[in-house]
């Protein structure tokens, strides 16, 4: 055992077994994509139910020379971002006002644990008659399930900040202001994270869900317009497309708790 | 060495107004009285310790002092800046360890504190840990930046609520060194909160216990430092220590002797 230990140690620590079974987890998803790809070709999977994976591919292609992918997808984005920008801030900010004063939590808590029972897309009507059929209903959709994974997820951060930090603050003579600032928002962040990995997440569902009525524009009106026409190939391209996005802000969050959250393993 | 380690107040004429002027305190949580009509003064330099045993009064006595609580009747006054380090020392993970020790330091430019932090951190001898994150410090390293903490405000009066108490025996005779040098050049009074016998005996210039809420006994110690355990004269002190704590075993059973200042009080 002494022999081979040093040997094992590598300049990135690796087990010897790992990259074989990466190969090994491949193999299974590229299979499918065979049998798909071979269903396809032989007729057994008829083109209008489901296209070929080569097809699919082909879709993606021309839906991006001829410019209509980028449209949709900056239409798609700007939904989710604004909606988002939304619904971070009202959660976010009333979670402040709750996990900060037992006044606050008391107004504002009762009816957000109330509310955060409603299923939001259920509000979809509702939101149609009050907001018309426009970009407005879809920001407000999108901004109400944002709100609620960050308002309960900053909430416990703030109240699970360890009290002895905030004695510790004010016996050095540390301000409310200060006190937030040192003290309960960076203690509240790993958990606030939490919220917003956990929001995101709900932000392109909900965008989904959002763009199938009454659009015009954007991933979903591509997809369901595809789908009327019987053009699965681009109804699977687009599907990929939302779940590259949502994966990409995934990894983006990811490398945020990474930055912001390295004092937790030095 | 020794001469430089011995309490300044000794070279202080008797009329030096107090640090800590206690006058009958009164804390009591529900029926349960903690600090009942308690007086105490501790002199400029003079480093008291605080013996008794658990629900003594101690540790409110240091949150009153530290301006985290409020008595019920009586007062508490401290002349000049006051300062904590705790059992754990609470360094705010999210923060560098000099940014925490800056956090003393209520006044000056962001530079000036935080130069002024590392020359702290370089009196407590951790001047390359200056930039880490405090997950990456051992106790006792935890513990050092914790008393630079406390003392970069260059306080009137350092509490330290049993400091010590959570580090190893080897650990815990170096901080009782550094404590010693740190106080002989910053020339805090210091309040040691402790249930450590031999830590008193070997640190303070009084000890006092507490019972029930009020002084039980106060033991005044000028002996140069530093002090041995087996002098014969803290050998003693040690046996009336435990005695008044009403701890009943063979290192008790030897008889105090008479040839120091000793007074009991109330």
């Amino acid at each position: 055992m002494s022999l081979t230990a040093p040997l094992a140690r590598t300049r990135r620590p690796r087990r010897p077994g790992q990259p074989r079974r990466a190969w090994r987890r491949a193999i299974s998803p590229l299979a499918l994509l065979a049998v798909w790809q071979l269903a396809s070709s032989t007729g057994v999977l008829p083109r209008e139910k489901l296209d070929s994976p080569l097809n699919v591919l082909d879709s993606l292609v021309g839906l991006w020379t001829d410019g209509r992918l980028l449209d949709a997808i900056q239409v798609s984005v700007t939904r989710v971002l604004v909606g988002f920008a939304l619904g971070a801030v009202v959660g976010v900010g009333l979670a402040v006002v709750a996990g900060l004063s037992r006044i606050g939590e008391d107004v504002v808590d009762a009816p957000m644990q109330m509310l955060r029972t409603l299923p939001h897309f259920g509000l979809l009507p509702l939101f149609i008659l009050w907001f018309g059929i426009d970009e407005a209903p879809k920001y407000a959709l999108i901004a109400l399930g944002v709100a609620f994974p960050l308002y309960v997820n900053t909430f416990a951060g703030i109240r699970g900040v360890d009290p002895k930090y905030l004695d510790a603050a004010r016996a050095f003579g540390l301000g409310w202001t200060e006190r937030l600032r040192h003290v309960v928002l960076p203690g509240a962040l790993p958990s606030t994270l939490v919220g917003l990995r956990l929001s995101l997440g709900v932000a392109w569902l909900t965008l989904i869900v959002a763009e199938q009525i009454n659009t015009t524009a954007g991933i979903g009106y591509l997809v369901s317009d595809a789908a009327g026409f019987g053009r699965t190939g681009e109804v699977v391209a687009g599907l990929l497309i939302y779940s590259v996005l949502g994966l990409l802000t995934d990894a983006l969050v990811r490398i945020l708790e990474r930055k912001a959250l390295a004092w937790r393993l030095g | 060495m020794a001469t430089r380690l011995n309490a300044p107040h000794a070279l202080r004429p008797p009329t030096v107004p107090p640090t800590v002027q206690v006058r009958g305190l009164r804390r009591a949580f529900g029926d349960t009285v903690v600090l009942d009509d308690l007086d105490l003064d501790v002199a400029p330099g003079e480093l008291v310790a605080l013996l008794g045993r658990s629900g003594s009064g101690k540790s409110t006595l240091l949150r009153l002092l530290a301006g985290l609580d409020a008595p019920d009747a009586g007062t508490a006054e401290v002349d000049g800046v006051t300062s904590v380090a705790f059992q754990e020392p609470r360094l705010l993970p999210w923060r560098r360890v000099a940014q925490n020790v800056a956090l003393g330091l209520r006044t000056g430019s962001r530079r000036e504190r935080d130069e002024r932090a590392r020359q702290l951190l370089g009196e407590v001898g951790l001047t390359e840990k200056a930039d880490v994150w405090p997950v990456t410090l051992s106790g006792g390293q935890a513990q050092r930046a914790s008393l630079a903490r406390a003392l970069v405000s260059e306080p009137g009066l350092l509490l330290l609520d049993e400091p010590f108490s959570a580090l190893d025996a080897l650990t815990r005779i170096e901080m009782h060194d550094l404590l010693l040098r740190v106080w002989a050049r910053h020339r805090a009074s210091v309040l040691l909160v402790t249930h450590d016998v031999d830590e008193a005996l070997l640190l303070a210039d009084r000890v006092i216990v507490l019972d029930q809420g009020s002084v039980a006994h106060s033991l005044r110690l000028d002996l140069p430092r530093p002090r041995a355990l087996h002098d014969p004269r803290l050998v003693a002190h040690r046996a009336t220590l435990l005695d008044q704590l009403g701890v009943r075993t063979a290192h008790a059973a030897a008889s105090p002797t008479t040839d120091t200042a000793q007074e009991a009080v109330s």
